[in-house]
């Protein structure tokens, strides 16, 4: 049989009439939530649990010259003060580098500091009490002599000889260089009509999610094993880290993850703090808790983007765009984090440039320096916003040149819709996009024509707005080819256990998780359709390392492609089994019956034949009147990894209309809009939803925030006063549509959808920006877009 | 002073009777000592929202307040607000319009859709959105919660119409 028969005759069986797939059902258990009745990792308590608070270092960089803590221990309820030396004992440093990306370099990071601080931040000791209060308290009774050194803070400069360097046994500031070389590339600028240059600027910014980072460890030294309750995004990779770092077998490590509270990233990495609370239980063998305050959030949770970036392009006057070419820089902190590594952003801007666009011709050098500030890892849509930024900014750029309208320029330069499969000019291999067919889609949504018309009209009356559009293209599914193969030991692949119980309800354990994109009802949805039984009784089970599969968990927009699928043919298995038993019990034949409405019927008409709850009571309690050598298996598992092509590419293109008060610098967001390809869609509403939550969150990088920064690497706004997030009040409506195009790797068909939103909107704002100030001739190409850099741009101040 | 002091309080209709410490913040009070932990800490400097409470009837920061100030008082949280029913048709439209993903804003999201939804009877989007600005919502992008807010207004008008003779 051929593989599109396999898929049609797949699709057909999710799509019977009790099918779940592609219906806006809403999520099971979110009562739970609405009602204060979850469970966070902050709300959890156990007993002789203590809790810990760091003392943090208030310079960039330093060396430690003294620690006192005998007046903190004297303080009651204080349990122990533990220095990194002492930490030492139980925790093994780290060192955040992967094979695959070749000269990657990092130092030795410890759980907390040991000689010498390298971040405005980064804990020197740690102080465990019977309360918070107590503990805290007897923080500031800790004293640590400092000895000042001078701090890197400029990435600029961090690899000149004058700059000191961070390291010294890595010989300089520069953690990672990648250069790539496609095509003619001097050939096609010199062939070229019209080049155009630009800087694009992307401040530093971060998740701030609004649950901070949360663990409780639980060092039980009678069963020898650590229980770590802890709001990640990947329970598999924290036990494999644990594990190693404190000596132990994966076996003696649980991790269970409940309810979380926001992740975007910032929730898939390991935190020297998290290790520093483990290795705190073990020591002390009992339950520690570590909560974040706001400001340590600021301060050690990983940062992103900081980016800046040179981009040329070169066109033709008939919009032929005939090359790119970046140099983009940017500056992660004192270390590489762990175990992921702060190279993956720079190494994806390098990948994705130019991704939607025709030309062959690219040419890159990305470099990653060290600096005395904050961390910087993945966080959402990881190198997106910069490429996706840089693209289209220079896309609109020579159209301007060339006096093209946007949207025509595009038209002649997206990848044909009938091209695929093919690859961009830096590798990516893509197996079908939408490019051609989501921009017409996008325009008829948006009535582009009327909207141009419009503002024109209102640019008479002195009101200036503008149109900005952005083509994406976005990673997802990711295979081994993202982690694996540089060594670490993060899963590509996912598990599904699927079990019919004794009352024929359904349970199932998934190794994604659920940080509130829909990982449990996507799971709840497929399963369901497969098996014919209602949503109510599939019960999901996610995040706990001793009751579910083996798998990477959620991100990279992997859950639904990956975890779906592997749901998806575990309960196919299942399914199977539950008919052969029925055919045994009914006296028919497996092919002559069906699953529906949790009842086995008559495959022809769907005649009721047996509930599944009767099957389910003859299996479990009287197997004795089974005919001879029948053994029910009512349970299956199955696993799924893609394996054809690395990632899963996804794309779409995103429109923003806004007003900019050209006398004070306010932008007015008025409408955005989004046309997505995201495969598959399981359920609809869910997917708009991680859309538009990803599209604030790029709007939140474009207008509002950044951590900023003094010379001597001090986070000036460490607070949510300071830092602006979008609230309520300022976020437009935002339209969204779809593309349809399954992948198929994998009979579900379905891609990501979590970076999508993110990956562009800051893109189409900066370019609606400009397109709004064009009669003033003023063009940024920066973010965020505050009032100062607008009325800079206008030479108004 | 920092010897614990006596309050008492009404807490989603019971009677509260507690020794605290001066300085333990209401939102803290209510986690930490009444294991009422819908009641969430995001921020702990009144930006964020979500430790939102009703206090005497209004919407108060509960960060923002000590939990000696509330002696006296009649304190309602989301645990109360749930139980007693009163804002389950909001809850349902949250819940059929995904106007929650991780759920860590949403306890309070609801107490202030509610507090508006008390004083207008039909509020309109630009007034909702600002509204809640006071609560960040990380995941949604806020238009969800926009609408489920809208249709919950839309739904009780035409209830109370229905009843009116």
């Amino acid at each position: 049989m051929s593989k599109a028969n396999e898929n049609s005759q797949t699709l057909s069986e999710l799509d019977r009439p009790n099918s779940y797939i592609g219906k806006s059902v809403p999520r099971p258990n979110l009562d739970r939530l609405m009602q204060g009745r979850g469970l966070y990792v902050s709300d959890l308590e156990l007993p002789r649990m203590a809790h810990v608070v760091f003392v943090r270092s208030p310079h960039a960089h330093a060396k430690i010259v003294a620690i006192g803590t005998s007046a903190a221990k004297k303080i009651p309820g204080v349990v122990a003060v533990v220095t990194g030396e002492e930490l030492s004992a139980v925790i093994t440093p780290w060192v955040g580098v992967l094979s695959h990306l070749k000269g990657l370099k990092s130092a030795p990071q410890r759980a907390i500091a040991v000689e010498r601080v390298c971040w405005q931040g980064e804990a020197v000791a740690a102080v465990v009490a019977s309360s918070r209060a107590a503990a805290e308290d007897a923080a500031e009774a800790v004293t640590v002599q400092y000895e000042e050194l001078e701090a890197v803070t400029d990435m600029r400069t961090a690899l000149d000889s004058a700059t000191p360097v961070i390291h010294s046994s890595l010989g300089d500031n520069l953690a990672f260089e990648r250069t790539l070389d496609a095509g003619a590339v001097d050939a096609a600028f010199s062939g070229s009509d019209e080049i155009v240059e630009a800087e694009f600027v992307f401040g530093r910014h971060t998740g701030v999610t609004l649950e901070p980072r949360s663990v409780v460890a639980d060092w039980n030294a009678a069963e020898a094993r650590l229980t770590i309750y802890q709001g990640t995004q990947a329970p598999h990779m924290v036990q494999n880290i644990a594990a190693l770092h404190l000596g132990l077998e994966e076996a003696q490590v649980r991790v269970v993850c409940k309810d979380v509270g926001g992740s975007f990233g910032i929730k898939v990495h390991i935190y020297a703090d998290e290790m520093a609370t483990y290795a705190l239980s073990k020591l002390l063998r009992r339950p520690v808790k570590f909560v974040a305050d706001r400001i340590e959030s600021f301060n050690t949770d990983i940062h992103a983007r900081d980016h800046r970036c040179r981009g040329r392009i070169g066109v033709k006057r008939d919009g032929t765009i005939t090359a790119f070419e970046i140099d983009d820089l940017t500056g992660i902190g004192p270390y590489s984090m762990y175990p992921r590594t702060s190279a993956i952003e720079a190494n994806q801007v390098v990948n994705l440039v130019g991704g939607p666009y025709t030309t062959k011709n690219y040419r890159a050098r990305a470099r990653v320096v060290f600096q005395n500030k904050n961390v910087m890892c993945q966080y959402r849509a990881v190198g997106h916003p910069i490429a996706c930024s840089v693209t289209e900014g220079l896309v609109d750029l020579a159209a301007s040149r060339i006096a093209m309208d946007p949207v025509e320029i595009r038209r002649r330069n997206l990848i044909a819709d009938d091209a695929y499969p093919c690859a961009s000019a830096s590798g990516l291999r893509f197996e079908l996009l939408s490019h051609h067919t989501s921009l017409n889609k996008l325009l008829a949504m948006m009535n582009y024509d009327a909207l141009r018309a419009e503002q024109a009209e209102l640019r008479k009356r002195n009101i200036h707005r503008g149109i900005g559009l952005a083509s994406f293209i976005e990673v997802t599914n990711p295979s081994a080819a993202f982690y694996g193969v540089g060594g670490a030991k993060i899963s590509s692949q996912d598990g599904v256990a699927v079990r019919l119980d004794a009352q024929g309800a359904v349970i199932c354990q998934t190794s994604i998780t659920e940080q509130g994109q829909g990982s449990e009802s996507l799971t709840a949805q497929i399963v369901g359709s497969v098996l014919g039984v209602s949503m109510e009784r599939v019960r999901v089970i996610l995040g706990d390392t001793d009751q579910t599969p083996y798998g990477g968990g959620t991100w990279a927009s992997r859950g639904a492609g990956i975890g779906g699928e592997a749901a998806l043919q575990a309960a196919k298995i299942l399914r199977r089994n539950i008919l052969d038993v029925a055919a045994a019990i009914l006296q028919s034949s497996p092919a002559e019956l069906d699953i529906a409405n949790n009842m086995i019927v008559n495959a022809f008409d769907v005649t009721p034949r047996m509930e599944l709850r009767e099957l389910a009571r003859i299996v479990y309690f009287r197997p004795d009147t089974l005919p001879p050598g029948i053994q029910a298996e009512l349970m299956a598992t199955r696993h799924y990894v893609p394996r054809e092509y690395p990632f899963a590419f996804t794309n779409g293109i995103q429109a923003s209309w806004l007003e900019v008060d050209t006398d004070t610098g306010f932008i007015k967001l008025l409408k955005h809009w989004v046309v997505e390809d995201c495969g598959t869609l399981i359920n609809p509403q869910l997917v708009d939803e991680q859309i538009r939550g990803g599209v604030v969150q790029g709007l939140g990088a474009a207008l509002f925030e950044k951590c900023i920064y003094d010379e001597r690497g001090q986070l000036t706004n460490a607070n949510m006063a300071d830092y602006l997030v979008p609230m309520s009040g300022e976020m437009p409506d935002i339209d969204v549509g779809h593309v349809v195009s399954p992948t198929s790797e994998s009979e579900l068909g379905a891609k990501g959808a979590g970076e999508a939103g993110t990956a562009g909107a800051g893109a189409s704002d900066s370019n609606a920006v400009n397109d709004g100030l064009k009669p003033f001739g003023a063009v940024i190409t920066e973010i965020p877009l505050t009032p100062q850099v607008v009325l800079t741009a206008l030479k108004r101040i | 002073m920092t010897a614990p002091l006596s309050i008492s309080l009404d807490v989603n209709g019971e009677r509260v009777e507690a020794h605290v410490s001066p300085r333990i913040n209401l939102a803290d009070f209510l986690r930490e000592h009444l294991k009422l932990t819908g009641t969430h800490v995001g921020c702990e400097h009144g930006v964020c929202g979500a430790c939102t409470v009703r206090f005497n009837g209004e919407i108060v920061r509960s960060c923002l307040m000590l939990a000696v100030q509330a002696n006296g008082s009649s304190i309602e949280t989301i645990e109360g607000l749930s139980d007693s029913g009163e804002i389950s048709d909001l809850q349902a439209a949250f819940r059929e319009r995904n106007a929650l993903q991780c759920g860590f804003c949403t306890p309070a999201m609801l107490i202030t859709a509610q507090d508006l939804l008390k004083s207008e009877a039909e509020p309109g989007r630009e007034q909702i959105r600002e509204h809640l600005s006071g609560n960040y919502c990380r995941c949604t992008g806020y238009q969800a919660i926009v609408d489920a807010v809208e249709a919950t207004a839309k739904a009780r008008k035409n209830r109370n119409k229905a009843r009116a003779p």
